[in-house]
């Protein structure tokens, strides 16, 4: 057991947190701290362009293999330049959802075509996308999806609707999940097919959230076209090719994301001794609770690494994260709010200005529901972790 | 970056839970706890043979010289096994207490019987005792009460509040009684000292402000044995929701049931990521020694009492029995969560540690 990273990691750290200091500056250094949960509207060109000077110096796809324009990096050092990233208050990623979910799905189950065509313009970051997954009657029953489409020749032909679709109306492509046969059983119709979202036949509709900001969209096709080769993983074959996709959702793309929440918590502990409310004991309590919660966090993380296997699957370690990281952070937001009392409740500005702070108390309550809700991550810790029965 | 145990250290984790499974079993365990003693000898002695109280003591004091990583894994297979012994005060309060409190001479005199588990030990502090000088040395009056094994201790380290002396169990003018507790499986005593000589050299180097480290070393082996005593409580949770049916199906395939085990899962995985980084931080002396203890502790105790608590209410009807073993390893739970420090007194230490 040793905690310490090597000397070559720590040199590693070093590089990547001086080139984020070097480079967040001039017009970038406007974007720190911006396009994160509840933000992620935020100067979307922008995010894109400074992601584009990341690509250039090799700081994107850090877990991809470099034969794909990746730079196959080690869980250690993705996670290190997680927290650096995170630690510099450097722009939430616009294209995470090509590099993270995209991405490794192509390289597992694409085709040598589908990786020459989509995979590059991911990484060099031209390219935005987003992912199709949910629909008003398929949300948690996932399987459920109800969007058509239909073979026309060498066309699939889409009807039908997805909702909470981050960055639509930004996004370049979309992976979608459609039904493309209605007489098999409801998980084995299901094909994985790419769209471009630059086309007649799709209409995107923002969400107006509790924010009053909308961050997900709700995305309409009707006669919508994409290519017939453009399946992932052959036809009717998409829940599998789904599953895999969030699994690298839940999986090493979450590793040094708590530096992120470090300063939020720091940002609120400030304010606690600020305004003497760290010295109320049932807060200090809490506060606390939080450091503890946020250091178990990442330590989690660290035995998550450890317990990797070489081809960087995760163990059961990484069936906790998502369920324990979104009710931490839930309870951090309403937190929040507790130390500032009665003064949370007034706006920066009219119509509805939110604050950092309030921001992150109103939209954490989309961190247990998003990406499985707590009760379908109980569910899946009950059922693979610890093999209860169905 | 390597947090997981080495090659060695899960062996001996594995090697451990193997014994224990034999030799400590909770029939084992329930005969024990009903002597008076508290604990089986002959098991006491495999223990010893099998050089675990050397553990973290000193070759040079007849010890075997591996670290604190190497106790946290025996303490969690110790406490997922439930085990009656002296183990926890003689090494983790005593042989701690004289490893940072002691001059060369008192580890000399001392830390060989430990190691060799001849000689138990345990530690005295929170009572009334006062010490006042003697033409010998110091005499010791008062008394401290819920002492660990303090009435089979061989020695015992008593805190006056200013300095540390060791004591032989059996001195002359020390009255023990063993105290009828709600947890069976660890005994207490009320130790009255009256007039007690202590030599000059049994006065420890360091006094009483090595207390705090010595009981940082003591919660983080606590919190140890509470991971191994959480995840004993969720795989007997899960194994009789496996078995168990009603409406026709095992109950562990309802959500109410599915639920409640996930959150015991996340709660003994957080608890081990916490103790283990707890027990490295102890292995190196690291400099977040004094905020890795509490955050252990705290983490550990609540992680062990939901378990605990969880397990009976799985279990059902039966849950609630003498038989059933949840009920042992609830009071286990109840009686170390509180055992120096409760969760909250650990937190607010934790805030005035990070300097709040």
């Amino acid at each position: 057991m040793d905690l310490r990273f090597s000397a070559q990691d720590e040199r590693f750290r070093t590089t990547a947190r001086e080139w984020l200091e070097d480079n967040l500056s001039g017009g970038f250094a406007e974007l720190r701290g911006r396009g994160g949960p509840g933000d992620e509207h935020a100067d979307v060109h922008g995010r894109q362009a400074w992601e584009q000077t990341m690509a250039a110096a090799g700081w994107t796809c850090l877990a991809w293999p470099t034969k794909y324009g990746g730079q196959e990096l080690s869980l250690a050092q993705q996670m290190i330049f997680n927290e650096e990233y995170a630690r510099a208050r450097a722009p939430g990623r616009v294209g995470h959802i090509g590099e993270h979910l995209l991405g490794p799905t192509l390289i597992a189950f694409g085709s040598d075509d589908q990786r020459a065509r989509f995979l590059p313009a991911i990484a060099s970051a031209e390219a935005l996308w987003c992912q199709g997954y949910s629909e008003p009657n398929a949300g948690s029953d996932l399987a459920n999806v109800q969007t058509r489409a239909v073979l026309d020749g060498d066309r699939w032909v889409i009807t039908g609707q997805k909702t909470w679709t981050s960055l639509a109306h930004h996004a370049d492509w979309c992976f979608a999940m459609c039904r493309t046969d209605t007489d098999a059983p409801k998980h084995k119709g299901l094909s994985y097919l790419l769209v471009p979202m630059h086309q007649d036949g799709i209409d995107i509709r923002p969400i107006e959230q509790l924010t009053r900001t909308s961050e997900f969209n709700e995305v309409f096709f009707d006669g919508a076209r994409a290519a017939k080769a453009d399946v992932v993983g052959g036809i009717n074959n998409g829940w599998r090719i789904a599953m895999a996709t969030l699994g690298f959702e839940r999986g090493a793309s979450t590793l040094g994301q708590q530096m992120g929440f470090k300063n939020e918590l720091d940002a609120i502990i400030a304010i606690a001794k600020d305004d003497g409310a760290i010295d109320d004991p049932l807060i200090r309590q809490r506060l606390a609770d939080a450091w503890m919660g946020l250091r178990i966090m990442r330590l989690n993380a660290l035995r998550m690494l450890a317990a990797a296997g070489a081809d960087g699957s995760l163990g059961r370690e990484a069936l906790i994260t998502k369920l324990h990281w979104a009710t931490w952070h839930q309870n951090l937001g309403k937190l929040a709010m507790d130390v500032l009392g009665d003064d949370a409740e007034v706006l920066a500005g009219a119509p509805y200005d939110l604050g950092q702070l309030q921001t992150m108390f109103l939209f954490s309550r989309s961190d247990t529901i998003y990406a499985g809700s707590n009760e379908i991550q109980r569910n899946i810790i009950a059922e693979r972790g610890l093999g209860l029965p169905r | 970056m390597n947090f997981a145990f080495t090659e060695q250290q899960g062996e001996l984790a594995r090697n451990a839970r193997r014994f224990l499974q034999k030799h400590s079993a909770t029939e084992a365990v329930r005969r024990a706890m009903e002597t008076e003693r508290g604990y089986d000898p002959a098991l006491w002695q495999d223990i010893a043979e099998l050089g675990w109280p050397a553990v973290i003591i000193d070759e040079a004091y007849d010890g075997i010289g591996l670290g604190y990583v190497e106790l946290v894994a025996l303490m969690e297979e110790m406490g997922r096994a439930l085990v009656c012994a002296p183990f926890f005060s003689s090494v983790c309060l005593a042989a701690n207490a004289l490893l940072l409190a002691g001059d060369e001479a008192q580890k000399r005199c001392w830390l060989p019987g430990i190691a060799a588990g001849t000689t138990t030990g345990t530690l005295a502090v929170a009572g009334d005792i006062a010490a006042t000088r003697s033409a010998e040395g110091y005499s010791l009056s008062g008394s401290v009460t819920g002492v660990i094994d303090g009435h089979s201790a061989d020695v015992i380290v008593v805190s006056d509040g200013v300095e540390l002396y060791v004591v032989p169990g059996d001195a002359p003018g020390v009255q023990r009684d063993v105290l009828p507790t709600m947890d069976q499986t660890r005994r207490r005593a009320r130790l009255v000292f009256d007039a007690v000589a202590v030599a000059e050299d049994h006065k420890l180097a360091a006094g009483s402000g090595a207390l705090p480290r010595i009981l940082d070393r003591a919660c983080i082996a606590l919190a140890a044995e509470q991971v191994g005593g959480a995840e004993r409580c969720l795989d007997m949770a899960v194994d009789y929701a496996k078995t168990r049916t009603q409406f026709g199906r095992p109950i562990g395939s309802f959500q109410a049931i599915k639920h409640k085990c996930a959150d015991m899962l996340v709660q003994v995985e957080s608890a081990r990521s916490a103790a283990y980084w707890a027990g490295w931080c102890a292995a190196t002396d690291d400099a977040e020694l004094a905020l890795a203890a509490p955050l252990a502790k705290a983490t550990c105790s609540a992680a062990y009492f939901h378990c605990a608590a969880e397990a009976i209410q799985i279990h059902g009807g039966v849950g609630f029995t003498w038989e059933c073993d949840a009920q042992l390893f609830f009071k286990r739970a109840r009686a170390s969560e509180q055992l120096f420090g409760a969760p909250a007194a650990h937190r607010d230490a934790l805030a005035t540690r990070l300097g709040w």
